[in-house]
Order: structure tokens, then sequence, then C-alpha cells
């Protein structure tokens, strides 16, 4: 894997492969997928620093903590982070750690691409979050905000739906919610590069004998999010252009007093928002769908059932975004017929449901944290699923909308789901990232009181939202009785932050000094699990042949007389050789050589957004000359430099 | 290099049939369809609104002007996949021709539309006028700057090739991945000619 730079271009080829540099240069998939994870942990504990913030406001009636502005930044940047920099990142990191060892393949199609993608993802992130630094706002004309002073520092404030007319310029004064759109077009442009290197990847790259029905769900499930991305993010894309162009080049889109329609808003908005909420939750059923079959100790019941609810959710969930719109007057047709395309929806979501169940029923169930996490998932979202059902009747929902009942629905489908999904698949692979064990008492620990925590957070706002507490308020009166639900909220919401807490002290110490995995501690049935822990840069030292559904487990485990799994008296055997063989290739192995490319490209994209922003004042203009010429000579660079280098003519 | 194709692990696997990158670029042609149709389905949202300030576009077009630029667009296609078949050939010159003879007509399209943007806007119609006019805009110059930035990819094919004295089969796929491009920027725009000027 050495290098040698035999060409001048615009960098040397960087040679680092380990340390600071070996990061910021890496086309490995494994490396992207950690530096995915650690980063959208990070944005989890500023969305969450800012939930907390958002809940000592609401603990009592009349809270005085934080002001209104602030409130709807807070509100505002804790949707926008978990969303686009927490759940969807953090589902992008097992993709890119897992897609190629499960399906037994060196990297993915396009190493360079990737890195990109993540660059573009962080420093879009940054740029978003720079808001607090530079973004401004003001009181609109004849507005009732009389107080928009913020202690945090200006960002924005719309909403993480950004809702026009509310964004357009004359009722959003300032530059916030230019930066939120224009953070969002980058963090879509990240997800949009990754989806196609993904997608081709899963199609091109499977190990021989591994056909599509032979794929783990997991990676059955990235396939759909990634086709839900690809097709969902240019809508979103259009939309963040035309609030953009309303707000800097004085276009009328969203201008109801010339022609605009500020409903078209929330059509593409949510054209893209619905699929968008699947492409949240199918990563966490696809690692649940990989961790209750291990500690089942049974095969997932009903394979192909699995897999075609999946894509049949996917391909439902274009047809259903209305039912987010259903109390703005989109007329009695439109609501009946989105009303039942979701109640439609609720089938494969069911049938997954069952085949979880199924895949537990009468199994040897070992109740390790993963495990813990996963059943927690099944019947967190199984309660969210139904709530949402209910939100399918129309004029039920009437009820509901803006209410806290529809705060219950979503943090039940997207914490009790997405969240407890991404923590089982945290802690099942955890053996195969480090090497090493995990702490099983903290980790159950962290389990109870998270799942302690979040049912105190949230069932308590089906009550408060049916009691007709209002979303998005930053107070509620002290004569209404909702105080002493919204204290348990508080409290609950603490619960969860001490929870993390635990979490993060089992990994930094289990990294350390956890007991040493082995390369399948679980007795696993997917490939990741047949090569060493942490795995080899070049993951296979060679590739596999797959010739049935979890192949690896069929390699250990035949069955007798009765139909039971019966482990082969040469299983012990054939892992300590894959272990071996795993650590010493027979030949040397090539692979993608690093790059500076795709952080060069990252790094400029963030320029040319301010300059979108700024491009009023002469220096704005000037950044964005700069960001589009460094964009440019980047991508030159970028497609003069060969993926691989030639082998050197040393052995190594 | 076939050793290290080999180690990528681009052989003796599972697969489509279709090469990574030619795979690649009809995902993302798949995913600029939905970009240009959100953009076309806004325009014709706006286009028959009553009550907008004038002018609306419909009101400036000039559709014989439009037809011959079209008319240029889509022969630019022709000398595509005329370049794309010299190149299959392995007829270097006649590649380079038919790549220069495709961005020039590019460079037609562009210049023709550089000069109705600036008719309309000396007519009285910008993106701030109405929201016709801001649908207008932003659909054909989201499609402009697709043409533009095919015209840069034919370019540099053509300055690659007249470099090392033609294509290389690496370089004859990039051909063929900028013709898919192209001749999808070429359709959208059959699409948008015939919605956005041609149906009243």
């Amino acid at each position: 894997m050495t290098t040698t730079a035999t060409r001048s271009t615009i960098f040397r080829r960087p040679t680092a492969t380990t340390g600071f540099w070996s990061w910021v240069t890496t086309v490995d998939h494994k490396k992207i997928g950690i530096m995915y994870g650690y980063t959208a942990f990070f944005f989890l504990l500023i969305g969450g620093l800012e939930a907390l913030l958002l809940r000592i406001q609401l603990a009592g009636p009349e809270g005085q903590f934080l002001s209104q502005a602030e409130y709807n930044s807070m509100f505002t940047m804790h949707g926008t982070t978990m969303v686009f920099l927490v759940i969807m990142p953090m589902s992008a990191a097992f993709m890119n750690f897992l897609l190629p060892l499960m399906i037994g393949a060196r990297d993915v199609a396009f190493p360079r691409l990737n890195a990109l993608s993540f660059w573009i993802f962080l420093f879009g992130g940054i740029f978003l979050y720079s808001t607090f630094l530079f973004g401004t706002t003001g009181a609109p004309a004849g507005g009732f905000l009389a107080d928009d002073v913020s202690r945090l520092g200006s960002a924005p404030n719309g909403g993480w739906f950004g809702y026009a007319p509310n964004t357009e310029p004359q009722f959003s004064v300032g530059t916030v919610m230019d930066y939120w759109a224009i953070g969002l077009q980058i963090l879509g442009l990240a997800s949009l590069l990754s989806s196609i290197n993904l997608i081709t990847t899963i199609f091109n790259l499977r190990a021989k004998g591994m056909r599509l029905l032979r794929m783990p769900v997991f990676v059955w499930m990235s396939l759909v999010v990634n086709f839900l991305l690809a097709f969902s993010l240019p809508i979103i894309a259009v939309a963040l252009w035309m609030i953009t162009f309303d707000r800097q080049f004085g276009s009328q889109f969203f201008q109801a007093t010339n022609g605009g329609d500020p409903i078209l808003w929330q059509h593409l908005f949510w054209l893209f928002g619905h699929p968008e909420v699947y492409v949240l939750i199918l990563p966490a059923m696809g690692i649940v769908s990989e961790v209750l079959p291990v500690y089942s100790r049974k095969p997932l019941f009903g394979y192909p059932a699995v897999v075609f609810a999946g894509a049949a959710i996917g391909f439902l969930g274009f047809g259903v975004w209305a039912h987010h719109m259903f109390s703005s007057g989109i007329g009695t047709v439109a609501q009946a017929a989105f009303g039942l395309s979701t109640m439609t929806i609720a089938i494969p979501t069911g049938i997954k449901i069952f085949n979880w169940l199924g895949t537990m029923w009468m199994g040897r169930i070992r109740f390790t944290t993963p495990m813990l996490f996963a059943i927690g998932f099944v019947g967190m979202f199984t309660i969210g699923g139904l709530s949402g059902v209910t939100h399918s009747v129309v004029p039920a929902d009437w009820q509901q909308t803006d209410t806290y009942y529809i705060v219950a629905h979503f943090h039940y489908v997207l914490f009790g789901g997405a969240i407890f999904g991404i923590f089982a698949g945290l802690y099942y692979w955890f053996p195969k990232l480090t090497g090493r064990m995990y702490n099983e008492k903290l980790g159950k620990t962290h389990f109870w009181l998270m799942f302690l925590g979040f049912n105190l957070t949230f069932a308590p706002m089906h009550w408060l939202g049916l009691q007709g507490m209002v979303r998005r308020t930053w107070q509620y009166a002290s004569d209404t009785n909702l105080g002493p639900w919204n204290m348990v909220v508080t409290i609950g919401a603490f619960v969860i932050a001490a929870s993390i807490l635990v979490f993060m002290w089992n990994w930094v110490v289990s990294k350390r000094r956890g007991a040493e995995a082995g390369i399948d501690p679980w007795d696993a049935r997917t490939l990741e699990w047949s090569i060493p822990s942490p795995p080899p840069v070049y993951n296979f030292a060679e590739i596999p042949t797959v010739t049935s559904l979890d192949d690896f487990w069929h390699q250990k485990y035949t069955e007798d007389a009765e139909e039971r799994s019966v482990r082969r008296e040469s299983a012990d055997a054939l892992v300590a050789e894959l272990e071996h063989k795993g650590r010493n290739p027979d030949r040397p192995i090539h692979l993608p050589a690093p790059s500076y490319f795709p952080i060069a490209v990252g790094l400029s994209l963030p320029l040319v957004g301010y300059g979108i922003v700024y491009h009023g004042e002469p220096w704005g203009v000037a950044l964005l000359v700069v960001g589009v010429l460094a964009t440019v000579i980047s991508f030159i660079g970028w497609a003069q430099e060969p993926t691989e280098e030639e082998p050197p003519g040393e052995e190594h | 290099m076939a050793d290290l194709a080999h180690d990528l692990g681009h052989s003796e696997h599972e697969g489509l049939g279709v090469e990574n990158r030619k795979l690649a670029m009809w995902i993302f042609l798949a995913s600029e369809f939905m970009f240009f149709g959100a953009l076309i389905s806004t325009y014709l949202l706006f286009k028959g609104k009553e009550g907008l300030t004038s002018p609306v576009p419909r009101e400036l077009y000039d559709i014989p002007f439009t037809s011959v630029s079209s008319f240029v667009l889509l022969m630019s296609s022709l000398t595509m996949v005329l370049a794309h078949n010299a190149q299959g050939r392995k007829d270097q010159p006649a590649t380079r021709s038919w790549l220069l003879a495709t961005a020039l007509l590019g460079m037609v399209f562009i210049g023709g539309q550089v000069y109705e943007f600036s008719t309309f806007v000396h007519e009285g119609m910008t993106m701030r006028t109405n929201a016709a006019a801001s649908g207008f805009y932003l659909l054909t110059g989201f499609h402009g700057t697709h043409v533009l930035i095919g015209i840069i990819m034919l370019l540099s094919l053509f300055g690659i090739s007249r470099r090392h004295g033609g294509l290389s089969d690496a370089n004859g796929l990039n051909l063929e991945l900028v013709g898919l491009y192209w001749h999808f920027v070429d359709i959208i725009w059959i699409v948008i000619f015939t919605v956005v000027y041609l149906i009243p």
C-alpha cells in the first residue's frame, strides 16, 4: 500500500498511513465510516444540549430561561441537527464501515468520492453551525417578536422544515435562514454523492455467489435508503434553491402577492421530507434485522418478506407526503387519497414487526446490550408506528396537528426507532470496530437508563398534546395545568443525558481496556465476522465465495435429523484459520492510494456558500470567485491523479 | 494495472454487468430527472396564473428563434453520437472533430439563451417581476448551466485527445459517459421546449 509520487500535480501524493494526515487523506471506507460516526456523535451531543435547553425552558409554566428568539433558534437547530447531522451521518457511518465488509469487497466503488462525501458533509455542518458566529437576525416589520436578542448567537429560527412564507426575506430578517438553506444544500450534495457511490458498490462489488437475495438485510435496507436519497434529495435541492433565490435575488416563488405559492414549499419539502423519514429509519431496521437473529440463534424469520417490505416502504414513501399537510387546505380528495396511502404504508411496516417477533419466537435469546436495544427498538417503534397511523385519519389529525402529540409520535419512531437501532448497532459491531469487548454491565445500565428516560420524556407528550399543548411555542400559561407532566418530561430528558454519559464512559474505557474480542465473538452469520477484528486495511485477504444466505453461519453449523442447528466439529478450527489467513495474505494487495483532493473540494464549497450569502459585499463576491476557482482547480487535480499508484518495485 | 483492478475487486464479482462508472452515471441522471421534474412542475404551476405583474414569459417568447436554437441543440446530439462512433472505430481525428462540433453547437445554444435572457430583461421581465418569470429563469438557467458543464467536459476530452494523440480506453469510457450526460440534457430541453414554450 505504499505509494511513490511519480508525477508532479498540484499536491504530492500523500503517504502517511497513521496519524492525523492519514485520516485527512484517507480513502479507506472503514476510516471514513469511523469519521462519520465520531462527527455524528459530536453533533448528537450538541443537538442533545439544545434539547436540554428547550426542556429547561418548558419545565414549568411561563418559563423565563430562554427568550423567544433563543427558543426558536434552539428548536430549529435541534431538529436540523438531529436529522441532517446525527441520524443521517450515523447511518452513513454504518453503511461506509459495513457495506464492503458484508458483501465481500475491499472498498466502495469510488473510494475518493466516498472521502469527498464525508468532507463535504463535515464542512457543510460546520458552515451551518457558523451561523452562531456570523449570522444575523432582526425583528420583521409588524411582527410580534419584540425581543430578538439571543445570548447564544444568531441561529436559524424557522424550524427544521423552514416553512414559507415565514422564511421569506420580509418575515425572516438577517442571514440565519440563508445559512440554513445553503448549509442544507451542501449537506444534500454530500448525501447525493454518497448514495450514487453506495448503490454502485452494492450492485457491482458483491463477492462471487452473493446474489441479491443472499445479501444481508442491512445491505438491502441501505440499497433502498440510497435510492430514496438519490430520488428525493434533488427535490429539496430545488426547493432550497428557490428559497435562496427568493432571499438573495428577489425571485417570487413563495411570495403570494405576486403569483408565488407558499404551499409549493410544503409540497416540495415533504416530497423530500417523507422519503427522508424512511431514510432515517430503514438503516436502523437493517441493523435490528442483523442483531435479532444472532442473539436469538435463529435465521431471520421470512427474509424475503423483510426485503420486499423494505422495498415496498421505499416505493410507498414517495406517495404519502401530503399527510404532513392535512391542515393546509389541500382539499378533501387529496386528503382521502393521502390518508389511504398512509394507512397502506403500515402494512409493510407491520410485516417487518411480525418478522422480528417471529425471529425471536422460540429462539435461544441472549439478552446482551445490542439485543436489549433491538428489542427496545421493536417495542418503541411499534408505539410510534401506531400513533402514526392515527395521523392518517384526517379528522383526528386536525386535532393532533401542531400539538405535542405529533412531537411524541416522531420521537417514538426517530429516537425509540432510529437512535435505539443505532445504539444496538454501535454495541453489536463494537468488537469488530475495535477488536475489544465493551463492558456489558455499563451497556445494560445505558440501555435501562435510556429506556426509562426515553419513555419519561416522550410518553407524557401524547397526553400533553391531546390536552392541547402546542408545538414550537416558548411558554404555556400557568392556568393550563400542563406543568406537572412537563416537569416529568424535563426530568426524563436529563435521564437520557445521563445514559449518554454512561455510553461515552463505556466506549472510552472499553476501547482501551476491553477484553480481546477475537474475530467472531457473537457466533454471527455475516461476512464481516469472518475477518480479523479490527479488519485489516484490505478487509479480505482473499475475496470469499458465497453459496447461500448467512453463508458464514452455514460454514460453522449444520442441521441434525430434527432440523436443529448443530455446530460442526470443524467450526473452531475454521475460525482460527480464518483469523490467521485474514492477517497474512499470500500476496501483496494493492489498494486505492490516499488523496488530498477530497478535502480540498470539501473545504472549497463552504466558501461558495459564504459567497452567495454575502454576494452584496465586494469581499463576498471575492469569496465566491475564490471558492469556485478552488473547487475547479481541485477537480482538475483530482481528474489527473490516478486512483491507484503503480506499485513500487520492492516488496512491501 | 490489470493486477490493481483485480485487487479492488472489479473482476470475479457478482454485478450487473455494467461498468461501475456507467452505472453511477445512470443513477446520477435518474436523480437529475427528479431535479428537473421539480423545476418543470414549479413552472407549470405558475404559468397559467391570472393577475401576475406583466410581462409574463409567454408574452415574450420568440418561438421561431427558440426553435432554431432547439434545433441546434438537437443536432449536437447527432454529432455526439458521431464522436462516440468515431471513437469506437479508433478514428481519433474524426473523434476530435465531432467532439469540437458538439461543443460548438452547445455554445451556439448557450449564446442563444444569453441573447434570449437579455432581450427578456430589456423588455421588462426579470426574476423579480412575477413568480412565472422566476420559474422560467430558474428552470432554463439551470438547464443552461448543465449545457455549460457539458461543454467544459467535451472540451476537456478534446484537449486530452489533442495532447496525447487520441483517447485511451479509459477516456473512451469517459466519452461515452459525457455522451450519456449530453443526451440527457438534450432530452430535458425537448421537454422544456414543449411544455414551457409550445403548449399555451
